[in-house]
């Protein structure tokens, strides 16, 4: 039970906006969705809550233990609040859409974390996202690349830097070895923790040829600029055409990326396992100097909509529009309000609804009421004229 | 900008042993951190700090960008259940294990083949849970900061899970080994960020500690 001094207390990584973070909020909103607008990108509307089962189809145990559950009452349905949108994006592509040409879609809203994603993160991102649909290849990859570096530097974030992976060179390697669940998961963390003693503890007792051995474990290491993917093709060789082909699908893309994106650095590492089980290709964060931890993630993947009846390629990215403002650092422009006062003089409505129209806010006087904060102006009667006036000194504190 | 970065070291045992390594490495602190009251310490490397810090601090401080490196013990990590964190190294100090114990009386008849349910104390609550259930043995856990020697003598617990180095404070208090969890020694972390945006400085001072690594682990073993 709350007492109370702490009802107003709200749940962890659950926060209200305050007016001058809503106004900030809102107008980096807009600027966004105008230059996904920009790019060809369809605004979509996913539903907040729906059925577990379409929700969580094809997506992995890790969406799974993010989603909030509850009971549909008049059918006796489990039913999920979203975690993410991406998944919902993708099935309104293969469901409803039918398009055999390429889809691009875009959304923003709140999405609900059972969890979030660690310590201090908030659990109901407003998360921005772009979907590209129905093309398999590096260069639609490269477009979201761009475009996700383009929303992110439209939010003021600068020095960015692109971390690059492909899901492909670990599946090749490690589907084969068919190990049971468990030790898969055990071996997956220690790559994504790059400890080599993990690493090497956890093949020690699988009946794992050595040369794959020796090519996870120098997996481990394979990670920094460019020179990293013409390492990769010596050490992981042996691995197949598969890896081969990851690696020359990086090596594509970073090619054009270094033509399009010149000022951004990027920075490739092949153990990177985040989301793996549900992306199939390239792989990638974005990193702000002076943020500790990626401000967007996104990649390839190829998968989700078989499960909606139509499988088609698919390349996206998302990010938390709060943490994008957060990062920028910045601050709410202050209002600029104009005082009117009450009263029904008609001509004073039309003044007030003239300025409103050119975008001025005008707030009215209320009798008894002291006036509204952050007014600088104040519509006054000069000779029967309402006329704008600069407040005295003494009036606009 | 690049090329600074701050380390935040474990005190005690962990920040002494680092210390020759990290000269080894080319970085002195500008005051003694045993002395100094100071929590964040110039080095003679320009940009280079350190934050000496408690131990069980130091992977939050860097799997949230507070600090771009660590020295801990790998017994913190694996309690600490946190993303973004990567393990460069290990740099072979601070060397103990982490054992199960219980009283002399109890391990004179004990047989760890049939333990079913055991009652344990211990500060290390995650990875005394994650030990026994994979070998399907139910456990009651229960946290304790510190002093985990007490809690069987005190009827508290059966068993405690703890670090142990030489054994004397086991022995001291009439308990014994019984199950070794795993052998533990200190490691370098890095966040995830920092090893990608200032990957040349980061990896530099790795290959630096390896290399004070293997020569400290040279001739001696």
């Amino acid at each position: 039970m709350s007492s109370s001094e702490d009802r107003w207390l709200l749940p962890d990584g659950i926060e209200e906006v305050l007016p001058e973070e809503a106004r900030a909020l809102e107008k980096l909103r807009r600027r966004l969705l105008d230059l996904l607008r920009g790019w060809g990108y369809e605004l979509v509307m996913p539903p907040m809550i729906e059925f577990l089962d379409s929700l969580l189809t094809g997506v992995g145990q890790d969406l799974d233990l993010q989603t909030f559950k509850l009971t549909d009452q008049p059918t006796g349905r489990l039913m999920g609040i979203r975690a993410d949108m991406t998944p919902q994006v993708a099935r309104m592509d293969a469901h409803f859409l039918r398009q055999s040409s390429p889809v691009r879609l875009c959304y923003l809203g709140p999405v609900l974390r059972a969890r979030g994603d660690g310590l201090g993160a908030s659990r109901e991102p407003l998360q921005l996202g772009a979907e590209l649909f129905g093309h398999a290849g590096p260069e639609s990859d490269v477009e979201i690349l761009e475009l996700a570096i383009a929303v992110l530097q439209a939010a003021g974030l600068e020095r960015l830097h692109l971390d690059l992976g492909h899901t492909g060179v670990v599946r090749a390697m490690v589907e084969p070895l068919e190990l049971d669940p468990a030790s898969q998961g055990a071996l997956f963390e220690a790559l994504q923790r790059k400890s080599h003693a993990d690493v090497s503890d956890c093949l020690r007792d699988q009946p794992v040829p050595a040369a794959t051995r020796e090519m996870l474990i120098a997996l481990v290491d394979l990670h920094g600029d460019g020179a990293v993917l013409e390492t990769a093709h010596e050490r992981l060789g042996p691995a197949g055409e598969a890896v081969a082909a990851a690696l020359e699908e990086l090596a594509a893309i970073a090619g054009s990326l270094q033509d399009r994106l010149p000022s951004v650095p990027l920075y490739f590492d092949l153990a990177e396992l985040r989301g793996y089980r549900y992306h199939t290709g390239m792989v990638f964060s974005v990193l702000c100097d002076g943020a500790g931890t990626a401000v967007a993630r996104g990649g390839r993947y190829d998968r989700i909509g078989a499960a909606f009846g139509r499988g088609r390629p698919a390349t996206g990215f998302s990010a938390d529009l709060r943490v994008l403002w957060r990062t920028s650092g910045a601050n709410g422009e202050p209002r600029k309000v104009i005082r009117a006062p009450g009263g029904g003089d008609p001509e004073l409505a039309l003044a007030i609804a003239g300025l409103r129209a050119q975008g001025e806010i005008v707030v009215r006087e209320l009798p008894g009421a002291d006036p509204v904060g952050d007014c600088d102006r104040k519509l006054v009667l000069r000779n029967r004229e309402w006329r704008v006036e600069p407040l005295g000194r003494e009036e606009s504190k | 900008m690049s090329d600074q970065f701050t380390l935040a070291v474990a005190k005690g045992r962990i920040l002494n042993e680092s210390l020759p390594l990290l000269a080894a490495a080319g970085i002195r602190p500008s005051e003694d951190p045993q002395k100094s009251r100071r929590l964040i310490l110039e080095t003679n490397v320009p940009g280079v700090r350190l934050m000496v810090i408690r131990s069980a601090d130091v992977p939050t401080f860097v799997q949230f960008g507070a600090a771009d490196l660590g020295i801990v013990g790998k017994d913190v990590l694996m309690e600490h259940d946190g993303e973004d964190l990567y393990e460069m190294l290990d740099l072979g100090i601070a060397r103990c294990r982490l054992m199960v114990a219980e009283p002399s009386t109890l391990a004179a008849t004990d047989d760890p083949a049939q333990w079913r349910r055991l009652r344990i104390a211990t500060k290390y609550v995650h990875t005394t849970r994650r030990h026994f259930a994979a070998k399907g043995i139910q456990t009651e856990v229960i946290k304790l900061y510190g002093s985990m020697e007490l809690a069987p003598l005190a009827g508290l617990a059966d068993r405690i899970v703890d670090l142990v180095d030489t054994g004397n404070t086991l022995r001291a208090n009439g308990l014994v080994e019984v199950e070794k969890i795993t052998d533990i020694s200190a490691r370098l972390i890095a966040n995830r960020a920092a090893l990608k945006m200032r990957h040349q400085a980061v990896q530099e001072l790795v290959n630096k500690l390896a290399a004070a690594v293997a020569s400290a682990a040279g001739p001696g073993e």
